[in-house]
Protein backbone atom coordinates (compact mmCIF):
# COMPACT_ATOMS: atom_id res chain seq x y z
CA UNK A 1 0.00 0.00 0.00
CA UNK A 2 1.48 3.38 -0.89
CA UNK A 3 0.60 6.79 0.40
CA UNK A 4 -2.92 7.07 -0.35
CA UNK A 5 -4.23 4.33 1.85
CA UNK A 6 -5.38 2.45 -1.66
CA UNK A 7 -4.76 -1.10 -2.54
CA UNK A 8 -2.09 -1.22 -5.89
CA UNK A 9 -3.92 -3.61 -8.22
CA UNK A 10 -3.19 -5.20 -10.88
CA UNK A 11 -4.89 -7.34 -13.53
CA UNK A 12 -3.13 -9.40 -16.40
CA UNK A 13 -4.21 -11.90 -19.20
CA UNK A 14 -2.49 -14.46 -20.02
CA UNK A 15 -3.53 -17.69 -22.16
CA UNK A 16 -7.11 -16.94 -21.48
CA UNK A 17 -10.45 -16.06 -23.45
CA UNK A 18 -11.11 -13.05 -21.40
CA UNK A 19 -14.20 -13.65 -19.58
CA UNK A 20 -12.64 -13.55 -16.22
CA UNK A 21 -11.99 -10.10 -17.01
CA UNK A 22 -15.56 -9.83 -18.17
CA UNK A 23 -17.14 -11.63 -14.76
CA UNK A 24 -14.64 -8.86 -12.92
CA UNK A 25 -16.42 -6.14 -14.91
CA UNK A 26 -19.94 -7.52 -13.97
CA UNK A 27 -19.67 -6.49 -10.33
CA UNK A 28 -21.06 -3.64 -11.94
CA UNK A 29 -21.69 -0.71 -9.78
CA UNK A 30 -19.81 -2.45 -7.07
CA UNK A 31 -16.40 -1.50 -9.20
CA UNK A 32 -17.20 2.28 -7.99
CA UNK A 33 -17.24 1.47 -4.52
CA UNK A 34 -13.86 -1.00 -5.14
CA UNK A 35 -12.66 2.06 -6.77
CA UNK A 36 -12.54 3.79 -3.16
CA UNK A 37 -10.05 1.50 -2.18
CA UNK A 38 -8.06 0.41 -4.81
CA UNK A 39 -5.72 1.82 -7.45
CA UNK A 40 -5.56 -0.02 -10.68
CA UNK A 41 -1.97 0.73 -11.57
CA UNK A 42 -2.26 -2.18 -14.77
CA UNK A 43 -5.17 -4.26 -16.54
CA UNK A 44 -5.60 -6.40 -19.68
CA UNK A 45 -6.09 -3.50 -21.68
CA UNK A 46 -3.69 -0.68 -20.71
CA UNK A 47 -1.04 0.25 -23.14
CA UNK A 48 1.94 0.75 -21.01
CA UNK A 49 4.90 -2.08 -22.04
CA UNK A 50 6.15 -2.82 -18.57
CA UNK A 51 4.54 -4.41 -15.32
CA UNK A 52 4.52 -1.98 -12.97
CA UNK A 53 7.02 -2.52 -9.61
CA UNK A 54 5.64 -2.76 -6.35
CA UNK A 55 2.27 -4.02 -6.56
CA UNK A 56 0.02 -5.46 -3.92
CA UNK A 57 -2.59 -7.26 -5.54
CA UNK A 58 -2.35 -8.75 -9.21
CA UNK A 59 -5.22 -10.96 -10.71
CA UNK A 60 -3.51 -12.96 -13.39
CA UNK A 61 -6.86 -14.50 -15.96
CA UNK A 62 -5.18 -17.58 -18.18
CA UNK A 63 -2.87 -20.69 -18.39
CA UNK A 64 1.05 -19.82 -18.99
CA UNK A 65 1.59 -21.27 -22.41
CA UNK A 66 3.86 -19.44 -24.25
CA UNK A 67 8.21 -18.20 -23.87
CA UNK A 68 6.53 -14.76 -23.17
CA UNK A 69 3.82 -15.65 -20.64
CA UNK A 70 6.22 -17.64 -18.56
CA UNK A 71 8.57 -14.73 -18.58
CA UNK A 72 5.70 -12.26 -17.95
CA UNK A 73 4.58 -14.20 -14.67
CA UNK A 74 8.06 -14.42 -13.33
CA UNK A 75 8.28 -10.49 -13.79
CA UNK A 76 4.75 -10.09 -12.05
CA UNK A 77 5.60 -12.30 -8.94
CA UNK A 78 8.42 -10.74 -8.38
CA UNK A 79 6.68 -7.44 -8.51
CA UNK A 80 3.19 -8.81 -6.60
CA UNK A 81 2.77 -9.21 -2.96
CA UNK A 82 -0.50 -11.03 -3.34
CA UNK A 83 -0.66 -13.17 -6.58
CA UNK A 84 -4.79 -14.51 -7.65
CA UNK A 85 -5.08 -17.10 -10.06
CA UNK A 86 -8.45 -15.86 -11.50
CA UNK A 87 -10.54 -18.46 -13.49
CA UNK A 88 -9.81 -22.20 -14.65
CA UNK A 89 -7.40 -21.41 -17.02
CA UNK A 90 -4.75 -19.87 -14.61
CA UNK A 91 -6.04 -22.32 -12.11
CA UNK A 92 -5.89 -25.76 -14.00
CA UNK A 93 -4.61 -25.05 -17.36
CA UNK A 94 -8.31 -25.87 -18.69
CA UNK A 95 -9.34 -25.44 -22.24
CA UNK A 96 -5.55 -23.99 -23.47
CA UNK A 97 -4.06 -27.40 -21.87
CA UNK A 98 -6.55 -29.57 -24.21
CA UNK A 99 -3.55 -29.15 -26.38
CA UNK A 100 -1.16 -31.09 -23.90
CA UNK A 101 -2.63 -34.01 -24.95
CA UNK A 102 -1.04 -33.71 -28.74
CA UNK A 103 1.84 -31.12 -28.25
CA UNK A 104 2.84 -28.03 -29.59
CA UNK A 105 4.03 -29.07 -33.26
CA UNK A 106 0.96 -30.95 -33.63
CA UNK A 107 -1.14 -27.76 -32.93
CA UNK A 108 0.77 -25.69 -34.52
CA UNK A 109 0.73 -27.63 -37.92
CA UNK A 110 -2.97 -27.80 -37.39
CA UNK A 111 -3.65 -24.38 -37.13
CA UNK A 112 -1.01 -23.00 -39.56
CA UNK A 113 -0.94 -25.79 -41.95
CA UNK A 114 -3.10 -27.98 -42.46
CA UNK A 115 -6.34 -25.25 -42.08
CA UNK A 116 -4.48 -22.58 -43.85
CA UNK A 117 -5.48 -21.60 -47.50
CA UNK A 118 -2.78 -18.97 -48.39
CA UNK A 119 0.78 -19.46 -47.79
CA UNK A 120 0.72 -21.49 -45.53
CA UNK A 121 3.91 -21.37 -42.67
CA UNK A 122 4.21 -21.74 -38.86
CA UNK A 123 5.03 -18.26 -37.83
CA UNK A 124 8.89 -17.96 -36.25
CA UNK A 125 8.76 -14.27 -35.79
CA UNK A 126 7.10 -11.44 -33.37
CA UNK A 127 4.72 -14.37 -31.90
CA UNK A 128 6.07 -15.89 -29.35
CA UNK A 129 7.19 -19.25 -29.20
CA UNK A 130 4.88 -21.72 -27.28
CA UNK A 131 6.09 -23.64 -24.30
CA UNK A 132 5.71 -27.47 -25.23
CA UNK A 133 3.16 -27.62 -22.62
CA UNK A 134 0.33 -25.25 -21.18
CA UNK A 135 0.60 -25.02 -17.57
CA UNK A 136 -1.57 -24.01 -14.72
CA UNK A 137 0.32 -20.56 -13.22
CA UNK A 138 0.88 -22.41 -9.92
CA UNK A 139 3.02 -25.33 -11.45
CA UNK A 140 5.39 -22.17 -12.37
CA UNK A 141 5.52 -19.68 -9.34
CA UNK A 142 3.87 -19.32 -6.01
CA UNK A 143 -0.08 -18.57 -5.76
CA UNK A 144 -1.18 -17.17 -2.97
CA UNK A 145 -5.43 -17.21 -4.11
CA UNK A 146 -6.82 -19.27 -6.56
CA UNK A 147 -10.80 -18.61 -7.36
CA UNK A 148 -12.08 -21.46 -9.73
CA UNK A 149 -14.37 -21.24 -12.46
CA UNK A 150 -15.18 -20.44 -15.91
CA UNK A 151 -15.05 -17.47 -15.69
CA UNK A 152 -15.63 -17.26 -11.31
CA UNK A 153 -19.44 -15.73 -10.94
CA UNK A 154 -18.92 -12.07 -10.45
CA UNK A 155 -20.24 -12.27 -6.60
CA UNK A 156 -17.25 -14.25 -6.37
CA UNK A 157 -14.48 -11.95 -7.42
CA UNK A 158 -16.26 -9.47 -5.55
CA UNK A 159 -16.29 -10.98 -2.59
CA UNK A 160 -12.44 -11.97 -3.13
CA UNK A 161 -11.33 -8.04 -3.72
CA UNK A 162 -13.45 -6.45 -0.98
CA UNK A 163 -12.18 -9.01 1.56
CA UNK A 164 -8.57 -8.34 0.30
CA UNK A 165 -9.14 -4.61 0.49
CA UNK A 166 -10.45 -4.83 4.16
CA UNK A 167 -7.77 -7.00 5.21
CA UNK A 168 -9.27 -9.93 5.36
CA UNK A 169 -8.06 -13.70 4.13
CA UNK A 170 -11.17 -14.44 1.73
CA UNK A 171 -12.19 -18.01 1.81
CA UNK A 172 -12.59 -18.98 -1.76
CA UNK A 173 -15.63 -21.60 -1.94
CA UNK A 174 -16.48 -22.50 -5.92
CA UNK A 175 -16.42 -24.93 -8.34
CA UNK A 176 -14.42 -25.47 -11.45
CA UNK A 177 -15.80 -25.06 -14.56
CA UNK B 1 -36.11 -68.11 9.18
CA UNK B 2 -33.82 -65.14 9.54
CA UNK B 3 -31.30 -65.82 13.03
CA UNK B 4 -31.63 -62.22 14.63
CA UNK B 5 -28.11 -60.38 14.14
CA UNK B 6 -26.50 -59.76 17.07
CA UNK B 7 -26.11 -55.55 18.11
CA UNK B 8 -22.85 -54.38 18.94
CA UNK B 9 -22.00 -50.64 20.14
CA UNK B 10 -19.54 -47.98 19.30
CA UNK B 11 -18.49 -44.54 18.72
CA UNK B 12 -18.54 -42.50 15.36
CA UNK B 13 -16.86 -38.73 16.53
CA UNK B 14 -17.98 -39.44 20.13
CA UNK B 15 -21.46 -40.36 19.38
CA UNK B 16 -22.56 -43.76 21.28
CA UNK B 17 -24.35 -45.60 18.82
CA UNK B 18 -25.87 -48.92 18.54
CA UNK B 19 -25.71 -51.01 15.03
CA UNK B 20 -26.25 -54.74 13.58
CA UNK B 21 -22.98 -56.48 12.97
CA UNK B 22 -23.05 -56.84 9.66
CA UNK B 23 -23.20 -53.14 9.04
CA UNK B 24 -20.46 -51.66 7.41
CA UNK B 25 -19.15 -47.55 9.42
CA UNK B 26 -20.61 -45.76 6.44
CA UNK B 27 -24.42 -47.12 6.93
CA UNK B 28 -24.13 -47.02 10.42
CA UNK B 29 -22.78 -43.19 10.11
CA UNK B 30 -26.03 -42.39 7.76
CA UNK B 31 -28.41 -44.25 9.83
CA UNK B 32 -27.64 -41.82 12.56
CA UNK B 33 -27.35 -38.74 10.05
CA UNK B 34 -23.05 -38.29 10.51
CA UNK B 35 -22.32 -37.32 6.93
CA UNK B 36 -19.13 -39.17 4.82
CA UNK B 37 -18.60 -37.84 1.34
CA UNK B 38 -18.24 -40.96 -0.90
CA UNK B 39 -18.02 -40.84 -4.86
CA UNK B 40 -18.18 -44.38 -5.65
CA UNK B 41 -20.41 -45.77 -3.25
CA UNK B 42 -24.20 -46.23 -4.57
CA UNK B 43 -26.92 -47.71 -2.78
CA UNK B 44 -28.18 -50.83 -4.11
CA UNK B 45 -25.07 -51.69 -5.39
CA UNK B 46 -22.41 -53.63 -3.92
CA UNK B 47 -19.16 -51.99 -2.19
CA UNK B 48 -16.18 -51.82 -3.35
CA UNK B 49 -14.07 -48.98 -1.38
CA UNK B 50 -13.03 -47.82 -5.05
CA UNK B 51 -12.41 -43.75 -4.69
CA UNK B 52 -10.93 -43.82 -0.86
CA UNK B 53 -12.91 -40.46 -0.08
CA UNK B 54 -15.17 -42.11 2.64
CA UNK B 55 -11.37 -43.01 4.50
CA UNK B 56 -11.99 -42.77 8.10
CA UNK B 57 -9.95 -43.40 11.17
CA UNK B 58 -10.66 -46.24 13.92
CA UNK B 59 -8.84 -45.85 17.27
CA UNK B 60 -6.29 -48.56 17.84
CA UNK B 61 -5.52 -48.81 13.98
CA UNK B 62 -2.75 -46.78 12.30
CA UNK B 63 -4.12 -47.02 8.92
CA UNK B 64 -7.00 -44.94 7.43
CA UNK B 65 -10.10 -47.64 6.78
CA UNK B 66 -12.58 -46.46 3.56
CA UNK B 67 -16.21 -46.56 5.73
CA UNK B 68 -18.18 -48.10 2.67
CA UNK B 69 -16.35 -51.27 3.64
CA UNK B 70 -15.40 -51.63 6.64
CA UNK B 71 -17.75 -53.89 8.99
CA UNK B 72 -18.45 -52.30 12.54
CA UNK B 73 -16.97 -54.38 15.68
CA UNK B 74 -17.71 -54.05 19.50
CA UNK B 75 -16.38 -51.08 21.30
CA UNK B 76 -15.15 -49.26 17.90
CA UNK B 77 -14.16 -45.77 18.37
CA UNK B 78 -14.44 -44.07 14.58
CA UNK B 79 -13.10 -40.65 13.81
CA UNK B 80 -15.13 -39.53 10.40
CA UNK B 81 -14.39 -35.69 10.87
CA UNK B 82 -10.90 -34.55 11.61
CA UNK B 83 -7.90 -31.98 9.97
CA UNK B 84 -6.58 -35.21 8.69
CA UNK B 85 -9.07 -36.95 7.25
CA UNK B 86 -10.23 -34.02 5.62
CA UNK B 87 -6.47 -33.16 4.24
CA UNK B 88 -6.19 -36.97 3.05
CA UNK B 89 -9.85 -36.84 1.36
CA UNK B 90 -8.61 -33.54 -0.74
CA UNK B 91 -5.26 -34.91 -1.54
CA UNK B 92 -7.19 -38.13 -3.15
CA UNK B 93 -9.72 -35.69 -4.99
CA UNK B 94 -7.10 -33.96 -6.77
CA UNK B 95 -5.22 -37.06 -7.43
CA UNK B 96 -8.54 -38.02 -9.65
CA UNK B 97 -8.30 -34.48 -11.21
CA UNK B 98 -4.75 -35.13 -11.94
CA UNK B 99 -5.23 -38.25 -13.32
CA UNK B 100 -7.37 -37.52 -16.15
CA UNK B 101 -8.51 -35.11 -18.64
CA UNK B 102 -11.23 -33.26 -16.52
CA UNK B 103 -12.05 -29.82 -18.41
CA UNK B 104 -15.13 -28.96 -15.98
CA UNK B 105 -15.87 -26.09 -18.50
CA UNK B 106 -16.67 -28.10 -21.62
CA UNK B 107 -18.01 -31.37 -20.21
CA UNK B 108 -21.37 -32.66 -20.64
CA UNK B 109 -22.04 -33.26 -17.12
CA UNK B 110 -20.70 -29.45 -15.94
CA UNK B 111 -22.77 -28.53 -13.19
CA UNK B 112 -24.20 -31.93 -12.66
CA UNK B 113 -21.30 -33.75 -11.77
CA UNK B 114 -20.53 -35.14 -8.45
CA UNK B 115 -16.70 -34.80 -8.78
CA UNK B 116 -17.32 -31.16 -9.12
CA UNK B 117 -19.51 -30.85 -6.46
CA UNK B 118 -17.27 -32.84 -4.38
CA UNK B 119 -14.41 -30.50 -5.05
CA UNK B 120 -16.70 -28.25 -3.62
CA UNK B 121 -17.78 -29.02 -0.40
CA UNK B 122 -14.26 -30.26 0.40
CA UNK B 123 -13.00 -26.92 -0.62
CA UNK B 124 -10.03 -27.97 -2.95
CA UNK B 125 -9.40 -24.84 -4.89
CA UNK B 126 -6.66 -26.21 -6.85
CA UNK B 127 -4.40 -29.42 -7.82
CA UNK B 128 -1.24 -29.56 -6.34
CA UNK B 129 -0.04 -32.36 -8.46
CA UNK B 130 0.38 -32.06 -11.97
CA UNK B 131 -1.45 -32.85 -14.22
CA UNK B 132 -0.88 -35.86 -16.45
CA UNK B 133 -2.63 -35.08 -19.47
CA UNK B 134 -2.71 -38.64 -20.76
CA UNK B 135 -3.91 -39.61 -24.29
CA UNK B 136 -7.17 -41.27 -23.82
CA UNK B 137 -9.80 -42.79 -26.39
CA UNK B 138 -13.40 -41.61 -26.29
CA UNK B 139 -15.43 -44.53 -27.69
CA UNK B 140 -18.44 -43.13 -29.36
CA UNK B 141 -19.42 -46.16 -31.34
CA UNK B 142 -22.71 -46.75 -29.36
CA UNK B 143 -26.11 -45.42 -31.27
CA UNK B 144 -26.92 -43.84 -28.60
CA UNK B 145 -24.23 -43.46 -25.95
CA UNK B 146 -20.48 -41.88 -25.13
CA UNK B 147 -18.17 -42.91 -22.74
CA UNK B 148 -15.07 -40.61 -22.89
CA UNK B 149 -12.04 -41.86 -20.51
CA UNK B 150 -10.97 -38.77 -20.17
CA UNK B 151 -13.16 -38.19 -17.66
CA UNK B 152 -13.47 -41.51 -15.83
CA UNK B 153 -12.10 -41.58 -12.24
CA UNK B 154 -12.84 -45.67 -12.03
CA UNK B 155 -15.51 -45.66 -9.59
CA UNK B 156 -16.48 -48.84 -11.09
CA UNK B 157 -20.60 -48.08 -10.70
CA UNK B 158 -20.92 -49.23 -14.03
CA UNK B 159 -19.52 -52.24 -14.25
CA UNK B 160 -21.69 -53.39 -10.95
CA UNK B 161 -24.84 -52.06 -12.49
CA UNK B 162 -24.42 -53.32 -15.29
CA UNK B 163 -23.46 -57.03 -13.74
CA UNK B 164 -25.69 -56.51 -10.62
CA UNK B 165 -28.67 -54.88 -11.57
CA UNK B 166 -29.08 -55.32 -15.59
CA UNK B 167 -27.12 -58.76 -15.37
CA UNK B 168 -25.41 -57.80 -18.65
CA UNK B 169 -22.00 -57.62 -17.34
CA UNK B 170 -20.92 -55.81 -20.74
CA UNK B 171 -18.47 -53.44 -18.57
CA UNK B 172 -15.44 -54.68 -16.62
CA UNK B 173 -12.12 -53.35 -15.79
CA UNK B 174 -8.55 -53.72 -17.66
CA UNK B 175 -5.46 -53.17 -16.74
CA UNK B 176 -3.70 -51.70 -13.99
CA UNK B 177 -2.14 -48.61 -12.27
CA UNK B 178 -2.36 -45.37 -14.98
CA UNK B 179 -3.39 -47.54 -17.55
CA UNK B 180 -6.19 -49.02 -15.83
CA UNK B 181 -9.67 -48.65 -17.89
CA UNK B 182 -13.26 -49.10 -17.96
CA UNK B 183 -13.98 -51.78 -21.08
CA UNK B 184 -17.02 -53.26 -22.92
CA UNK B 185 -17.04 -57.03 -23.61
CA UNK B 186 -13.45 -57.89 -24.11
CA UNK B 187 -12.12 -54.43 -24.97
CA UNK B 188 -14.02 -53.65 -28.16
CA UNK B 189 -16.14 -51.03 -29.44
CA UNK B 190 -18.99 -50.26 -26.73
CA UNK B 191 -21.41 -50.29 -30.64
CA UNK B 192 -20.09 -53.71 -31.47
CA UNK B 193 -20.38 -55.52 -27.90
CA UNK B 194 -23.38 -58.22 -28.27
CA UNK B 195 -24.02 -58.09 -24.24
CA UNK B 196 -24.92 -54.93 -24.37
CA UNK B 197 -28.68 -54.44 -23.96
CA UNK B 198 -29.10 -50.56 -24.40
CA UNK B 199 -30.26 -50.05 -20.95
CA UNK B 200 -28.80 -46.79 -19.89
CA UNK B 201 -28.38 -47.91 -16.48
CA UNK B 202 -24.49 -47.34 -16.39
CA UNK B 203 -25.32 -43.89 -18.19
CA UNK B 204 -26.97 -42.08 -15.77
CA UNK B 205 -25.07 -43.62 -12.74
CA UNK B 206 -22.07 -42.71 -14.03
CA UNK B 207 -20.91 -39.75 -11.29
CA UNK B 208 -19.20 -38.01 -14.13
CA UNK B 209 -19.45 -36.88 -17.74
CA UNK B 210 -17.50 -40.01 -18.81
CA UNK B 211 -20.69 -41.62 -19.79
CA UNK B 212 -23.22 -39.52 -21.72
CA UNK B 213 -26.18 -39.59 -24.04
CA UNK B 214 -25.46 -38.76 -27.13
CA UNK B 215 -26.31 -34.91 -29.01
CA UNK B 216 -26.29 -33.59 -25.56
CA UNK B 217 -23.50 -30.70 -24.90
CA UNK B 218 -21.94 -28.36 -22.34
CA UNK B 219 -23.44 -28.55 -19.10
CA UNK B 220 -26.76 -30.78 -20.78
CA UNK B 221 -25.75 -34.52 -19.21
CA UNK B 222 -28.23 -34.63 -16.22
CA UNK B 223 -28.42 -37.95 -14.96
CA UNK B 224 -31.82 -39.52 -13.41
CA UNK B 225 -30.89 -41.81 -10.34
CA UNK B 226 -34.16 -42.51 -9.00
CA UNK B 227 -34.22 -45.91 -10.67
CA UNK B 228 -32.13 -47.64 -8.70
CA UNK B 229 -33.17 -47.80 -5.47
CA UNK B 230 -36.72 -49.02 -6.86
CA UNK B 231 -35.18 -51.63 -8.84
CA UNK B 232 -33.31 -53.15 -5.87
CA UNK B 233 -35.70 -53.08 -3.91
CA UNK B 234 -37.87 -55.00 -6.68
CA UNK B 235 -35.21 -57.63 -7.22
CA UNK B 236 -35.04 -58.45 -3.65
CA UNK B 237 -38.22 -58.79 -2.70
CA UNK B 238 -37.79 -56.09 -0.03
CA UNK B 239 -41.27 -54.27 -1.21
CA UNK B 240 -43.39 -56.89 0.29
CA UNK B 241 -42.23 -56.56 3.83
Amino acid sequence: MKDNGKVRLATVWLDGCSGCHMSLLDTDERLIDLAQHVQVLWGALVDSKEFPEEVDVTLVEGAVSSEEDLHRIKLIRSRTKLLVSLGDCAVTGNVPAMRNKFGADAVLKRAYLENATLDAQIPREIIPALLPHTRPVHELVTVDIHIPGCPPPADLIFSVLNDLVQGRTPRVVAKFG
Amino acid sequence: MKTAAKVKTLTIDGVEVGAREDQTILEVAREHKIHIPTLCWMGGLSNVGACRICLVEVKGVNKLLPACVTRIQEGMEVTVHSERLARYRRQILELLFAERNHVCSVCVSNGHCELQAMAMALEVTHVHYPYQYPKLPVDASHERFVADHNRCILCTRCVRVCDEIEGAHTWDVMARGADCRVITDLAEPWGTSESCTGCGKCVQICPTGALSEKGKSVAEMSKRRQFLPYLTLMREGKHER
